[in-house]
């Protein structure tokens, strides 16, 4: 059983196991299910994003209509040909876009960890089909990679934005799906743990402040964001950049924001772009509540 | 440690749009159908913190009354539970309390008929993981660390023998277990926590014991 970060490196190591097998081993003891059920439920999983991705990129709509169609726009824009930073990132930011707007429009999607942040795991995962041609095997382990990184961070911090903010949800998602990508590229253990430690130092901070209370403005966007950011530490680990900061303390320096956060930070839409005039704007139109309702 | 399952974290696979505020209100919802034992005729629900600010953005209203309807988070037809409770003519209030709660993502329950009521205290953890915190003015102590049953039960000799056997026929290891009465020979209660996941099929066993009433899962 690891509890934290500098633990799952320090068994992957010394067994010389992939991240992802040392997470389904674990779920074999802590379940007492067998490797193939657990294999088989996270392919479920794995098939549920596939299938909300697909949905976003035909374009839905929210209710309140306040996302929804983005992830069709940079699609579109990247068959262009012109696109400046690249095909590769623009496809996990679409997909990751297309993630939150299904949710958004209340479509069904698979929580990862939280389905406010559900965009960015599948974004990068799927993006990666074409230059990583990863197996359906593959696919799984990035998923029990993402989740190995996922659950200390569940366990020594908080994945919850109304404990701990946006850093807690997008920030998470971002440093799982870094770790994940890594391992699928051909990484190292420590190489995973540096790109989460990497991304979520750029995550540290971020408050939850859905406009109108909605998982919407700006949760869609910060999938788009949580998703590049990913991309681009795990690249930044894979070229040997390491983290002065080791995970576990950037993980532990989250928990200790989250708990500083004022309360109206924390997913309450009282305040951060949920208080702007724009936003409080919305949130009248959309409920039809007088502007200072809150 | 709160979580223990990889699936906490990768899933659960749900209706949008919060895994706190719509997948965990209606797995709170489905845990008093659960206890209930059978579809309320009417239901008070009060939300406090987060839950009382941000409920009609996430659509919690709609996923506590959709698990309430006996509905997983995954089930479409969530979206249209309010429709389909008063179709049914099942009677909801809403209430958004001002008392600030130990935890921001907190939810009282009160479901009734005729021949009887329940209160429950849920909170939403992270993920669409819940605990389950108190249950008819009965404060749960649990650790929330492992999975937990609560068996409500009639007062009778051999129930808690009977309901150890079954767990111990799936060789599952009973960390902590704490049983309580309102009265000697009324209903009573049991609130087990064990080291495996409990399988559906250990739960129906366990439900079909005489003088067990309701069984069902607090925390998973």
């Amino acid at each position: 059983m690891f509890r934290n970060v500098a633990e799952l490196i320090e068994l992957a190591d010394s067994k010389q196991k992939k991240i992802s097998t040392l997470m389904i081993e674990q779920e074999m003891e802590v379940t007492g299910r067998s490797r193939e059920q657990i294999i088989d439920q996270m392919g479920v999983n794995l098939d549920v994003m596939e299938q909300a991705v697909e949905k976003g990129l035909q374009g839905v709509q929210s209710v309140s209509g306040l996302t929804g169609g983005d992830a069709v726009l940079l699609q579109n824009y990247i068959n262009s040909g012109n696109s400046l930073c690249g095909e590769l990132l623009l496809d996990a930011v679409s997909k990751a876009v297309a993630t939150n707007e299904v949710n958004a429009a209340m479509g069904t999607i698979c929580a990862t960890p939280t389905a406010g942040s559900a965009g960015v795991v599948p974004g990068t995962l799927f993006a990666l089909q074409n230059k990583l041609k990863p197996n359906r095997e593959q696919k799984i382990e990035f998923l029990f990679t993402a989740g190995a990184f996922g659950f200390v961070v569940a366990n020594n911090a908080s994945i919850s934005g109304a404990a701990g903010g946006c850093q807690a949800e997008v920030g998470s998602a971002s440093g799982m799906a870094a770790a994940a990508i890594v391992e699928m590229a051909g990484g190292t253990p420590a190489q995973s743990a540096e790109a989460m430690a990497i991304t979520l130092k750029n995550m540290l901070g971020l408050v939850c402040d859905p406009v109108a209370g909605l998982v919407e403005v700006p949760c869609v966007k910060r999938n788009a964001m949580g998703a590049a950011n990913a991309m681009v530490a795990a690249d930044m680990a894979l070229a040997g950049i390491t983290s002065r900061i080791p995970c576990d303390e950037v993980i532990d320096a989250m928990y200790k924001i989250g708990q500083t956060m004022p309360s109206a930070l924390r997913e309450t839409a009282q305040g951060g772009l949920a208080a702007t005039p724009t936003g409080r704007e919305l949130e009248a139109k959309i409920f039809g509540l007088p502007l200072n309702k809150k | 440690m709160k979580f223990r399952s990889v699936f906490d974290i990768i899933g659960p696979v749900m209706i949008g749009p919060s895994s706190s505020h719509t997948a965990g209100a209606a797995r709170i919802g489905r845990v008093a159908r659960n206890l209930f034992n059978r579809e309320p005729k009417w239901a008070h629900i009060s939300f406090y913190g987060s839950f009382a600010k941000t409920y009609k953005g996430h659509g919690t209203d709609v996923a506590i009354v959709g698990g309430l309807l006996d509905f997983d988070t995954f089930d479409e037809r969530i979206k249209e539970s309010l429709e389909i409770a008063l179709n049914k003519k099942i009677k909801i209030t809403f209430r958004e309390e001002e008392a600030v709660p130990e935890h921001p993502n907190t939810a009282k329950i009160t479901v009734g008929d005729e021949s009887g009521e329940l209160e429950l205290v849920g909170i939403s953890i992270g993920g669409g993981k819940i605990e389950i915190v108190e249950l008819n003015g009965f404060k749960l102590r649990l650790s929330g660390h492992n999975p937990a049953i609560l068996v409500v039960h009639d007062d009778k000799f051999g129930a808690i023998a009977n309901v150890s056997n079954i767990l111990a026929k799936h060789q599952i290891n009973i960390g902590q277990m704490e049983v309580s009465r309102k009265e000697k020979g009324k209903m009573a209660l049991m609130t087990i926590e064990v080291d495996q996941n409990l399988e559906d099929q250990v739960i129906d066993e366990i439900s079909a014991i005489p003088n067990i009433t309701q069984v069902a899962r607090i925390v998973d």
